[in-house]
Parts: C-alpha cells; sequence; structure tokens
C-alpha cells in the first residue's frame, strides 16, 4: 500500500511507493494491449480533473486512464471556470467537493496548489503539474519506461537537458531517480539551472557533450517557444547550437542513449527529427506507458483503505 | 494616584539599575525607587518574578490606517502594541492614501490622541510612494514624524535617493530603506536557495537586498545624511552594514524577530503566512543575523508587524500578499530564541528593543530614575506560553506561530500615566 492518500510530488516519496506504482502499471500495461481495455476497479468513484492550466496530453492521459478505470469523470478547466469571476480556488474546490467526489487530479499555475487543496478536502489529491514545482506522473512514467528499455534504473546515468529551472518535469524525475538510485545530471545553459541545484546530489553540466559522453538516457525538455528569447537565453537558434540533440552530434559518442521528451516537441529546437524519429527515441512509449502508470496511481490511491 | 510596585526586579543599563526593588509611581512619574517603599498608596502591585525594564520600541509596524481598517486600525494596533509589550510604535507610510503630507500625519496622531502607546509617524520618502518626487519631507518633519520611508518598496532610483539623504540631512532624520533590487526579485515569492528549487517558488534572490544597501552606502558617503537599514534578512547585507559602520558613517541597521526564528524551510507547508518580504532565509543567514546583533552591527529588533485579512491571505502561495504580524510575537521570540539561549543579556535586548531605537529615531526617553515618566515594559521572563492567534489584540492573525511554545512574555506596560495589566486599562491620574 502507498504511504500516503495523495500523490503531490515525488520529493520525499519512498522507494517502495515508486516500486509498488511501476509494478502495478506493468499490469496495466498489459490490460491497454487487450481488445477490452476497461477494468471495473474503481466503479462508483467519481474523479474531477480540476485543470486551471491549458493541456492537452496530461488531461487526455488521465482521461483515458480514469475511464479504463470505469470512474466517473469530471472535466473542469479554467477557461470555463468561475475563476474569471473572481472565485477563489477555496470556494471553487469546496464546492465541487460538496457534490460527494472521491478524486481530484489538479494541474495549476501556482506551485503548492495540490497541498493547499488537501487542507480544504477530504478527496485524495493527484498532482498533474503545479507551477514549476512538481508533475509527478510525468516523472513516475519517463522511469517505467527507463526501466521496461534499460532493465532496471539504479546505477543508470540519466541526464535531464534543457530549461531546468522552470521544468517541474525536471524536479520530479530529480526527485524520483535519486530516490530509485539513479546518478542524476543537467544539461542546459547556466541561465537555466537553479540555484544550488548539486545541493539535492545532481550533476551540473553546461557543456551538451560532456552531458552525452556522461549519459545512458537523456531526457531532453521541451523550450518553450511561448516564452520567447527575451529572458534567460538569447535565442532559439543560439538554444539549438549549444544545446540541439542531433544525430550528428550523437554519432560522435559512438553509444547507444535511450531519448526521451515529455511533448510536445519543438522539432528542429531541442530536439532534430532524425533523433525524435530515430530508433533510441522511445517518445511515443512513453505516451502509453503514460496512460498505464496514471491508472496505476489511481487504483493504489483510489482503493487505499486507511489504517486505525 | 499612587501605586506601589513591590519587589520587582528593575533593570535599566542607562542608569546601571540592576536590582530588586520597589517602585512608587506618582500621578504616573516615577517618584521613588527603594528597597522598601512604606508610603501610604492607592494600589498595591506584587511583582515578585517580575522584571521592569524601560517601555520597549516598535519602529516598524504597519498599521493600516487609513485605507485598510479591515486589516488594522491605529487603535487595534495600539492595543496589539500593549498586549505585547510596546509603548512605542513608529508606523509606516504606506497606506491608502499614502502618509506623504501634514495632513495624514495629523490623522494618523490624532488616531492615536491620549493611548498609553505613543504612535509615531513616518513619512513617504515620494509622493504617493511612486517614486518620482519627493514628498514634502519638512512640512512633515514638522508635524511630527520621525523618519522617512518608501518601505514596502525601495528608494526608486540612485537620484532619488540622493535627494531624500541630503533633504532629510536637513531636519536630522533617517531615510528607512527598504532594500530590494526589484529588477532580481519580479515574480519572487521565497529566498532563492536550494529550497527554492524544491519547492518550485519563483526565488527572490538576498542579492536583491544587497545590491541596494550597497548602492544606498555609496550615495550616504558622497551626501551624507542618516540612513537606516530596515528588516535585514542576508548575511551579505550584515557584511555591507558592518564595513560601513567602520567606515564611520551614519548608518544603522534593524532585524525582526521572524527573520531570525524562521528559515526558508517554513516555505514548505505553502502557510502562506510564511510569506514575507524581504522572504525568510537560510540557516547561514539566521547564523550571520545573530552574530551582527551581539557585535552591535545590527541596532534594533524590530517585528515589521503587516497585518493582513484572511481573505488576502487564502490564496495559493504566489498570489497571497507579502507580510506577518508580529506585534504580540516579537518579545516572546527574542525572549526564547535570544534570552534563554544565552545569545543577548536583558541589557542587550534592552538596548535592541528600548534605548538604540529611541535614540535612533529620537523618541520620548524611556528611562527608570525618579522624576522620570513612569514609560515601563513588564516582563516574566520564565513564562511559558503558547501562542494563540485568536487570542490576540491585532484584528489580523496573520502569523505563522500560532501553536508555537515561547518563553518569556510581556505581562504589562505603563506610559502616559495609563497601566495595562491582565487585560485592564487602568488610569494612574
Amino acid at each position: 500500500m502507498l504511504s500516503s492518500r495523495h500523490l503531490l510530488g515525488l520529493y520525499g516519496v519512498p522507494k517502495k511507493d515508486i516500486e509498488l506504482i511501476l509494478d502495478t502499471a506493468k499490469t496495466f500495461r498489459e490490460i491497454i494491449e487487450r481488445p477490452i481495455k476497461k477494468v471495473p476497479t474503481l466503479q462508483g468513484k467519481t474523479v474531477v480533473n480540476l485543470f486551471f492550466e491549458s493541456s492537452t496530453r496530461t488531461r487526455i492521459s488521465f482521461e483515458l486512464a480514469e475511464k479504463r478505470l470505469s470512474a466517473d469523470v469530471l472535466n473542469f478547466s479554467a477557461s470555463t471556470s468561475s475563476l474569471t469571476k473572481g472565485e477563489t480556488l477555496k470556494d471553487t474546490v469546496r464546492n465541487i467537493e460538496a457534490m460527494k467526489i472521491d478524486m481530484v487530479v489538479i494541474r495549476h499555475s501556482a506551485a503548492g496548489s495540490p497541498h493547499y487543496l488537501t487542507q480544504l478536502i477530504d478527496a485524495n489529491v493527484i498532482n498533474a503539474g503545479d507551477g514549476s514545482h512538481e508533475h509527478p506522473t510525468q516523472a513516475l512514467l519517463d522511469m517505467y519506461t527507463i526501466r521496461e528499455k534499460m532493465g532496471k534504473i539504479e546505477g543508470l546515468n540519466v541526464c535531464i537537458v534543457g530549461d531546468i529551472s522552470h521544468s517541474r518535469v525536471a524536479m520530479s524525475n530529480i526527485f524520483g531517480l535519486l530516490t530509485m538510485g539513479a546518478n542524476v545530471a543537467v544539461c542546459g545553459p547556466k541561465t537555466m539551472i537553479p540555484k544550488d541545484l548539486e545541493k539535492l546530489g545532481v550533476t551540473c553540466f553546461t557543456n551538451i557533450d560532456d552531458a552525452i559522453k556522461f549519459a545512458d538516457v537523456l531526457n531532453i525538455l521541451r523550450i518553450q517557444l511561448e516564452r520567447g528569447a527575451a529572458s534567460n537565453f538569447p535565442s532559439l537558434r543560439e538554444y539549438h547550437r549549444l544545446y540541439g540533440i542531433t544525430k550528428e552530434r550523437l554519432m560522435k559518442h559512438k553509444k547507444d542513449i535511450l531519448i526521451m521528451h515529455p511533448g510536445p516537441i519543438n522539432r528542429g529546437v531541442e530536439l532534430s527529427s532524425d533523433v525524435a524519429d530515430g530508433s533510441n527515441s522511445v517518445i511515443l512509449e512513453q505516451v502509453t506507458n503514460g496512460v498505464a502508470v496514471r491508472m496505476a496511481v489511481l487504483y493504489l490511491i483510489g482503493t487505499r483503505t486507511e489504517e486505525n | 494616584m499612587k501605586v506601589l510596585i513591590k519587589n520587582a526586579f528593575l533593570v535599566d543599563p542607562q542608569v546601571n539599575l540592576n536590582t530588586q526593588s520597589d517602585l512608587l509611581i506618582e500621578d504616573g512619574k516615577i517618584s521613588k525607587i527603594d528597597t522598601s517603599i512604606k508610603d501610604k498608596v492607592d494600589e498595591v502591585f506584587d511583582f515578585k518574578n517580575l522584571v521592569i525594564v524601560p517601555g520597549l520600541a516598535d519602529v516598524h509596524v504597519h498599521l493600516r490606517e487609513p485605507g485598510r481598517e479591515d486589516e488594522e486600525t491605529v487603535q487595534t494596533g495600539i492595543a496589539a502594541g500593549m498586549n505585547g509589550g510596546f509603548t512605542a510604535l513608529c508606523c509606516m507610510p504606506n497606506t491608502e492614501p499614502a502618509i506623504d503630507c501634514a495632513e495624514v500625519v495629523t490623522f494618523v496622531k490624532d488616531r492615536a490622541a491620549n493611548s498609553l502607546v505613543d504612535v509615531y509617524p513616518i513619512g513617504a520618502v515620494t509622493k504617493k510612494r511612486e517614486g518620482k518626487e519627493l514628498a514634502l519631507l519638512g512640512e512633515m518633519y514638522e508635524a511630527g514624524v520621525v523618519g522617512f520611508s518608501d518601505d514596502g518598496d525601495p528608494v526608486s532610483t540612485s537620484k532619488i535617493m540622493k535627494y531624500a539623504l541630503e533633504y532629510s540631512s536637513m531636519f536630522d532624520l533617517p531615510i528607512i530603506e527598504h532594500c530590494e533590487d526589484k529588477s532580481l526579485t519580479e515574480n519572487g515569492v521565497m529566498n532563492e536557495s536550494v529550497n527554492s528549487t524544491k519547492f518550485g517558488l519563483p526565488p527572490h534572490p538576498s542579492l536583491a537586498e544587497v545590491i541596494i544597501a550597497l548602492r544606498d552606502i555609496a550615495i550616504l558617503k558622497y551626501t551624507g545624511g542618516k540612513l537606516h537599514l530596515a528588516h535585514i534578512s542576508a548575511k551579505e547585507t550584515v557584511d555591507v552594514l558592518r564595513q560601513a559602520k567602520k567606515d564611520g558613517l551614519n548608518i544603522t541597521g534593524e532585524i525582526t524577530p521572524h527573520h531570525f526564528s524562521l528559515t526558508d524551510e517554513a516555505v514548505a507547508s505553502y502557510d502562506t503566512n510564511t510569506k514575507v518580504n524581504p522572504p525568510l532565509r537560510t540557516e547561514e543567514d539566521v547564523d550571520a543575523l545573530i552574530s551582527a546583533l551581539k557585535d552591535g552591527t545590527i541596532d534594533i529588533i524590530a517585528s515589521d508587524h503587516a497585518p493582513h485579512s484572511i481573505e488576502e491571505k487564502e490564496w495559493e502561495y504566489i498570489y497571497a500578499p507579502f507580510g506577518m504580524i508580529g506585534l504580540e510575537t516579537s518579545v516572546g521570540l527574542t525572549l526564547t530564541k535570544l534570552y534563554h539561549n544565552k545569545i543577548l543579556s536583558l541589557d542587550e535586548i534592552i538596548f535592541k528593543m528600548s534605548i538604540n531605537p529611541r535614540k535612533i529615531f529620537k523618541l520620548r526617553d524611556a528611562i527608570i530614575k525618579p522624576d522620570s515618566l513612569a514609560n515601563l515594559t513588564i516582563l516574566d521572563l520564565d513564562k511559558e506560553w503558547i501562542v494563540d492567534k485568536f487570542s490576540f489584540k491585532s484584528k489580523s492573525i496573520n502569523t505563522p506561530f500560532h501553536g508555537w511554545k515561547l518563553k518569556g512574555k510581556s505581562v504589562g506596560v505603563i506610559n502616559n500615566s495609563k497601566f495595562f495589566f491582565e487585560d485592564n486599562l487602568i488610569d494612574l491620574i
């Protein structure tokens, strides 16, 4: 059984919990290959997807996972919400809870919102991404994919490349991978690496060739085009020149490296097409695994019984 | 009216007083200090095991009036001050409208009239605190302000700071600086450290504080005048203040109890009551602040009492306003963290919370000697108590210290011929 009735992040989550989720996900991964993909596990449970920040992939992945577990699913997104009318998060979620729901999946631009939610309502809370803080199910599906492909996580050299300072995906991966015993590194321009990251036990590279030399796995983050060039890096062109992962660059090192990306990809910026579509890329498998991992999380939390 | 206080321990380093004695107060004035006073009096209090010190002063509070009377008023701020052990408060001008002209100064003083607590307004440096033009510093000086500050924001530019120091030097009043380079803090809500990375919150680096301190010190060297650095939170700022004092500049500094009692670890809960500006820093910063208190680099402990309504604080961390209240926990935290941990002696605490603030801001003296006005704080140094925000006199309850067990408390104050004790206000005339 999981140690907590919520999944707010991977920081502090014990190894046995992560292993339980990954093992459970393996079962669900088999189920979703069957002609009939639905199981009755969460029948009668109501799950609300509370998305205060736009998201397509994560929301669809969660929704699919919920439906395949036979939960009743309610979608709430900021564009159709009452937030524009000045209602606080507190009132919004209390209203929704008053309709008797069991679980909330929340995506919010403010770090800590899922934690705040646990103080307001009794439902189980699953963090689907909060600000630059954590995105635990993404990291779990990344770890699942690594374990499937490499046979283990412990002892592997995993490097996360890109804008680390604004990335919840990076943070959850760092926490989870460290717990699982991987050697974790990040690589990116110095302006995109948060202060004192080494104190967490992470190696920081600023040169991509050093990172490639180190890595068994490269997890390449999306450079957010919407952020533009004005903030902490000069231009996309320069980013691609210094950090873009191209076949040519990988060839120099003559080794197989697992290529991962949480999507959506900016082709030609952080990743060239020949790498994204190449034989070492597991980007689409990550997406499939994501549904299985989310089913595992929903199942383990939704069927958890409190010990008295 | 004659009031006799028996068996109290009287401590005042200004007159080398440190003794158990009786104290006779006649019509609000100290008339006699002696080991055994036998005069016929109207009322007797036995203060055995209690300590009487000069009335404490908090030179950095936000009383929110005019403008946000839903959060605090001058009168509720005074009540919180009395309950916390203070007989003097200096209130910051970031009200609505701002305290930027004589009329608003007079308004605030009128609100505080005939109170036990003396309220000294601080005037804004710039009109409407907009950072564009100097406010009416001369007219506010005449109306009775004790310093100038755009607190909440730094003095906007080097040019305005230069003018402000030059102009205020004509009245011998300090400019009180909120050190923050806004281009570095932007949307930041917590100290930049491994913890801001862990908690995923936008960083508010200590670099922003020291940069403005360095700027202001350079200007102070050039212009002369008096500079007071408010709520210093970072090790680097302490270091530059220490050097500036060595260089003989007319500069002073203050820190808050929350900056020496908490670190940025407290933000882990995402409790918006831990969101303050400047933010809670690291253990290393706390150690530096404490050393600076001991070696005299830091002159004053002040609370930066910043009331906010529940509605304003019940938001996601990044959206909640900065600030926590402090008037009713300041003495308790100081005695618990500094006195009982043997970092500061009681004499040193009296300097940081009464003598220095009164001298730097030219407030009325508080001195324990015959013929002086009885301006006193009564402390129970060993009283163990649990912070209960719902028992506060302040109109707001935004404190992260609710439920903390503290040792040492103010149990009463005397000033302006009024005596606040055990929740009663007694007239001494």
